[in-house]
């Protein structure tokens, strides 16, 4: 510590037990289910999001309410995205569709197995739930500005997700994704005779079209950050955590970047 | 650093040759027949979450769509359809034939005089926008019981009058399902006018659970069959036959 050289009392030889330190500890932080989970999503929200696009600019409008075509006024007209960012590469709204139709139905399934998995092996009880206290302004503000500075816990509190953590995986776990699969749905139209629901909840198919295209960049949005969180936080202790489950805790004093050197 | 540098060219050249890779894929037969499969497996889910019949959304009048967008062909241009056209479709004829005990050749007026069914539902085109209208037509139940549909009919194929390219005409075809499922009509009005040519005249299908490029306008002839291997392209419609769109366009 910076301050101890000055400091005018010696310290007592042995006698106080310390607090052991955690920084730079080896633990297990990822489980099996998560690590897959990740991996598999990655894949899969790559597909859609690419494939998505190419389907987008077989009609590169968005409109609200029921119906919608050119005839009608559209709130978002962005023009068509360029090849590097569609799947295909070249305009084939046919190939797009067997790419996006079928790998949502990967994307469908895996949330689920995941989110069955995550509460047997008590992930959500756990790792994502909020605990007391987590949740009051003070806190989440403190937490909040801490992220500003880019500064993130440290030691035994590195253990656990922090509040903003948890807060962005519930809500990409349990609301974006599961959104993004009901708005999916809203625009099949043998969905709308089996869960005629699905049209009255998202108020038409083009609403469910305009929000499936906003819940899209929102999660390209939350990308951003997360790749940016990783990166900052130490890449590598964050990218072998989410392939090994091994994540070395931060030490207090040398902060995120050097998670692994000890004085 | 230098660690952290090739981990970003790595990641750079990878998201520029995933996509590239992905095209790859989709280019190897393997891959294409897990995708493609994907069809049949939203198909059968969707028929098995809900009841066979279960109707599409219909809706009020006032919800209907100011301008119903036409799409596709916009006349069909041929001298036979021309002439048909000049002389009002009293010469048109809807041929019944295939896997029936009574093939039929029915006129309009017949047609229009045949227990109606209308209905307001949405139009989903596969490019992703809908408009919505008012159809009136004849249930192709009603059509396919009059002709005495065989057992051994699996598909009913529809026989257009406009031609995508100098040899394709196009044709789209449905399973039984589809077929007597109550909405699918053979309609001749749109929002009480009888059809315009853009939008199909003098008859069209409308399979309400299905994208728009099943609703095969400028009917000619409709055909019962057993399967679909012989006909045009083999894979049952115009589109699924020249790109790879599916048959079962309910997603």
């Amino acid at each position: 510590m910076a301050d101890t050289p000055s400091s005018p009392e010696p310290i007592p030889p042995q006698p106080v037990p310390e607090p052991v330190s955690e920084d730079g500890l080896l633990v297990r932080r990822h489980r099996l289910s998560t690590r897959l989970w990740h991996w598999l999503n990655a894949v899969t929200l790559y597909v859609l999001f690419t494939s998505g696009l190419g389907i987008f600019n077989a009609h590169p409008r968005l409109y609200w309410g029921e119906y919608g075509a050119n005839f009608d006024p559209a709130w978002l007209e962005p023009g068509r995205f360029s090849g590097w960012l569609t799947l295909p590469a070249h305009y084939s709204l046919a190939l797009s569709r067997r790419w996006h139709l079928s790998f949502a139905l990967v994307l469908g399934f895996s949330l689920l197995a995941y989110m069955l998995w995550s509460l047997l092996n008590r992930h959500i009880a756990r790792d994502l739930a909020f605990r007391r206290g987590e949740l009051k302004p003070r806190h989440v503000w403190r937490e909040i500005r801490g992220h500003a500075r880019l500064r993130f816990p440290t030691g035994a509190a590195a253990r656990r997700y922090n509040v903003l953590q948890k807060a962005s995986y519930i809500g990409v776990i349990f609301m974006l994704l599961p959104l993004m699969i009901l708005t999916g749905l809203t625009m099949s139209p043998g969905m709308n005779a089996v869960l005629p629901w699905l049209t009255d909840l998202f108020g038409g198919r083009q609403s469910a079209r305009s929000i499936h295209f906003i819940l899209a960049w929102t999660l390209v949005a939350f990308f951003v950050v997360h790749i940016v969180m990783v990166i900052v936080a130490g890449p590598f202790n964050e990218i072998r955590s989410m392939i090994t489950g091994w994540y070395r805790l931060p030490g207090a004093k040398t902060g995120a970047k050097r998670g692994g050197e000890r004085p | 650093m230098s660690l952290l540098l090739s981990r970003r060219a790595l990641i750079g050249s990878l998201a520029a040759s995933m996509l590239a890779g992905c095209d790859r894929l989709a280019d190897t037969a393997d891959v294409r027949e897990i995708l493609f499969s994907a069809e049949n497996f939203h198909k059968w889910s969707q028929r098995a979450l809900g009841d066979r019949n279960a109707l599409a959304p219909e809706f009020r009048a006032d919800q209907l769509s100011p301008i119903f967008r036409a799409n596709g062909t916009h006349d069909p241009a041929t001298d036979e359809y021309r002439a048909l056209w000049r002389g009002g479709f009293a010469d048109w004829r809807l041929q019944v034939d295939g896997l029936v005990g009574r093939p039929l050749s029915l006129t309009l007026n017949q047609l229009r005089s045949m227990p109606h069914r209308t209905q307001i539902t949405r139009h989903d085109c596969v490019e992703g926008w809908s408009a919505i209208g008012q159809w009136r037509g004849v249930p192709l139940a009603t059509i396919l019981h009059a002709a005495r549909l065989s057992d051994r009919a699996r598909y009913i194929v529809f026989h257009c009058a406009d031609r995508m390219t100098a040899t394709r005409p196009y044709y789209e075809s449905i399973d039984l399902i589809d077929a007597f499922h109550p909405q699918t009509i053979l309609a001749f009005a749109l929002n009480d006018r009888l059809l315009s040519v853009p939008n199909g005249a003098p008859l069209r299908l409308r399979v309400e659970r299905q994208l728009g490029y099943k609703q095969a306008k400028y009917l000619m002839r409709i055909q019962a069959v057993e399967s679909l291997g012989n006909i045009h392209g083999g894979k049952g419609g115009y589109w699924e036959d020249v790109a790879v769109y599916e048959h079962y366009a309910g997603i």
